[in-house]
């Protein structure tokens, strides 16, 4: 058999293929705007990272150069190192780390049960739950942390690391629950009955096949969540006093500060929130590729 | 292998009875067929039996245990699903592997019953390789080795090829018959597929609505269905249903089709349509059982018209007109029968049957 294209004199009429058209003009501008604005949206985003870190690795006495030198000249952690060796800093950069650890643990310790609920229950009112999940972030940030410095006085834990912690687990709440939800309704609920067939309990079904199958998706919202918590700065400035986090740390002594104290400190601060972005970008597209099927 | 008693089960699903006071013994070693067109309650009957729906009232007995109240992990049950459900994050043998170690048999135990019954799917070459690597078709076998390794007394199969293309469904249609027939367990499988259904059960239960409308072997269905449901559901082409009206002819009786002629109703349907002397009935009957002649004889007494000729091989599909009715009849090729010929139809009387226009079923069921 041959292709039924091949008209029976054997000469092949090459018809242009319909989904090629022309290029007009304006479908050039076009082009070319999408990519332009594409272009914009990288600078935006890019340009002040790379300025952070061309001033911070700069000598300090030439941070006040004009004009400046766009390109750096060396690498110079003169000034890290004074930011890093800035009392309490090193305290507050553990601290920070710790209430994340608390935060990511209790966030989906709390949330992901919640997010399977949602997921492989069908409940009254699930669809309203689901809304009053989100409406908790309604509520901006200023006016819960003062109420709660209070009542955190009153329980004694004000000015922790644990106080931090809820806090930051309260805000990261609503995203565990929603993102842990949508990786479990990615997972067939099919699989845990058979595994309950072949001698599991639910909960054993749960932790033999759900639960590996959901790693990466619960590992995607940890980061998430941890990222949320590192980067908050307003709630842990309004919980704490003498044992701040990091960004609280930095953000009493901004005004007073040196310009290369401050970009040292913005380094410091980036670094670790950009390293586990790029790895949460490879998880939450996997996980997003698979739910979107 | 263990028989399966399920008596007056309900299951209600907010308005609807899904599974509406169905009570169904199966015997030892028996392949029964759960059959119906979707939404029937035949998978929610099979769920009850697994232990993944818990029934609001009736009992299940699997041999001599009463399991209504077990999970499923304790009715020494075996589940194939219509998903498959091949764990993707297992290897294939691990995935067949997977109920033995629940169980924690012997690691030699595991690995032997893992290989035979890989071996009895032909997929011991796979072993190796995980889901996302194999086909669609050879994941289904995966599932039903699976299932197989358990050696469990039940084995439970929801809709387990309806999923593949159309070839190699029919492949896996005699390899399943032949290998449930080897192992010999007790089998209960859902399907929607009349002619798997026929081709495969010891006993077809149909269902519709939550209930069991017939139950019995395939043949018997087929010949006699209860009722105008079962006679269109089971079948390809489905049966025949023509209005005639019963009259008494001399000492016995006769039932005439309006602008066609009229049939003898032999002694066995004479005595069941006695009281409906100068009333409607239904006649069924099946396109094999119709008779085709060109010229009038003593027993072809129905005059049709046919419109349409599909040749299929073993036998000439006819579309006919017979009175205001269209019906379906079955021919021999070799009689060459013409689309416009006006033909001569004589019903085998013992593979008619009567029904009641009223209620659409069987009379004398």
């Amino acid at each position: 058999m041959t292709a039924p294209a091949v008209p029976a004199d054997g000469t092949q009429q090459q018809a242009p293929p319909p989904s090629r058209r022309k290029r007009t003009p304006r479908k050039v501008l076009n082009t070319f705007l999408w990519y332009a604005s594409a272009v914009l949206m990288a600078a935006f985003i890019i340009v002040p990272i790379y300025l952070i870190f061309v001033s911070a690795t700069t000598p300090a006495d030439a941070t006040y150069n004009y004009p400046k030198s766009l390109l750096p000249e060396g690498i110079d952690t003169d000034n890290i190192q004074k930011f890093v060796n800035a009392s309490g800093v090193i305290d507050a950069f553990w601290r920070s780390v710790i209430a994340g650890v608390i935060t990511v643990v209790l966030a989906l310790g709390i949330g992901a049960p919640a997010g399977y609920a949602i997921a492989r229950y069908v409940f009254r009112g699930r669809d309203g739950y689901r809304l009053v999940v989100l409406s908790t972030r309604a509520f901006p940030i200023v006016i819960l942390s003062i109420p709660l410095a209070v009542t955190f006085r009153n329980f004694g834990i004000y000015d922790t690391v644990w106080g931090v912690a809820l806090m930051h687990t309260a805000l990261a709440l609503p995203f565990a629950v929603l993102i842990t939800s949508s990786v479990f309704v990615s997972i067939p609920r099919e699989l845990e009955e058979a595994a309950q067939t072949l001698g599991c309990s639910p909960a054993r079904a749960f932790l033999r096949v759900s639960l590996p199958l959901a790693l990466p998706g619960l590992t995607a919202a940890a980061i998430f969540t941890w990222v949320l918590s590192w980067n908050d700065v307003f709630a842990a400035a309004v919980l704490t006093l003498r044992n701040p986090t990091l960004p609280a740390r930095i953000l009493t002594s901004l005004t007073q500060a040196s310009l290369p104290w401050q970009f040292a400190a913005a380094f410091v601060m980036l670094v670790p929130s950009l390293i586990v972005i790029f790895i949460i970008r490879r998880y939450l597209l996997g996980l997003w590729g698979r739910v979107v099927k | 292998m263990s028989e399966i008693r399920l008596e007056r089960i309900h299951k209600i699903y907010k308005e609807t009875r899904a599974v509406d006071d169905v009570s169904l013994h199966i015997s030892q070693g028996e392949f029964m067929v759960l059959l119906g067109p979707s939404g029937c309650g035949k998978t929610t009957l099979l769920r009850s039996i697994a232990g993944l729906e818990e029934i609001d009232a009736g009992s299940v007995v699997i041999g001599e245990r009463d399991v209504t109240e077990m999970p499923p992990r304790n009715r020494k049950i075996a589940m194939v699903f219509q998903s498959y459900a091949v764990f993707p994050h297992m290897s294939v043998y691990e995935n067949i592997a997977f109920g033995l170690r629940m169980q924690k048999l012997d690691k030699d135990v595991i690995d032997k019953r893992v290989k035979s019954s890989a071996e009895l799917l032909h997929i011991e070459n796979l072993l190796d390789r995980y889901p996302s690597q194999v086909s669609g078709g050879q994941r289904q076998r995966i599932a039903v080795a699976r299932a197989i390794a358990m050696e469990s007394e039940v084995l439970l199969m929801d809709e387990p090829l309806s999923n593949l293309d159309a070839l190699l469904r029919l492949e896996m249609r005699a390899e399943l018959k032949r290998l449930l027939n080897e192992i010999g367990s007790t089998t209960v499988y859902v399907t929607h597929d009349q002619v798997e259904a026929m081709s495969m059960g010891d006993r077809i239960a149909v269902m519709r609505a939550g209930k069991i409308l017939q139950l019995g072997k395939p043949l018997d269905i087929y010949q006699r269905p209860v009722d105008r449901f079962v006679g269109g559901f089971i079948g390809n082409p489905p049966m025949n249903f023509i209005a005639a009206s019963v009259d008494r002819n001399g000492s016995g009786l006769i039932a005439g089709v309006e602008g066609a002629g009229s049939v003898k109703v032999d002694e066995e349907g004479g005595e069941l349509l006695k009281s409906y002397v100068g009333k409607p009935v239904m006649l069924g009957i099946r396109a094999e059982n119709i008779d085709v002649q060109r010229e009038p004889t003593e027993g072809a007494t129905l005059q049709a018209h046919v419109l349409v000729v599909e040749p299929l091989g073993s036998h000439d599909l006819l579309t006919c007109q017979l009175g205001g009715e269209l019906i379906k009849v079955a021919t021999r090729p070799d009689m060459e029968v013409r689309a416009d010929e006006d033909i001569h139809l004589a019903l085998e009387h013992e593979r008619t049957v009567w029904m009641d226009p009223e209620s659409q079923r069987t009379i004398g069921m």
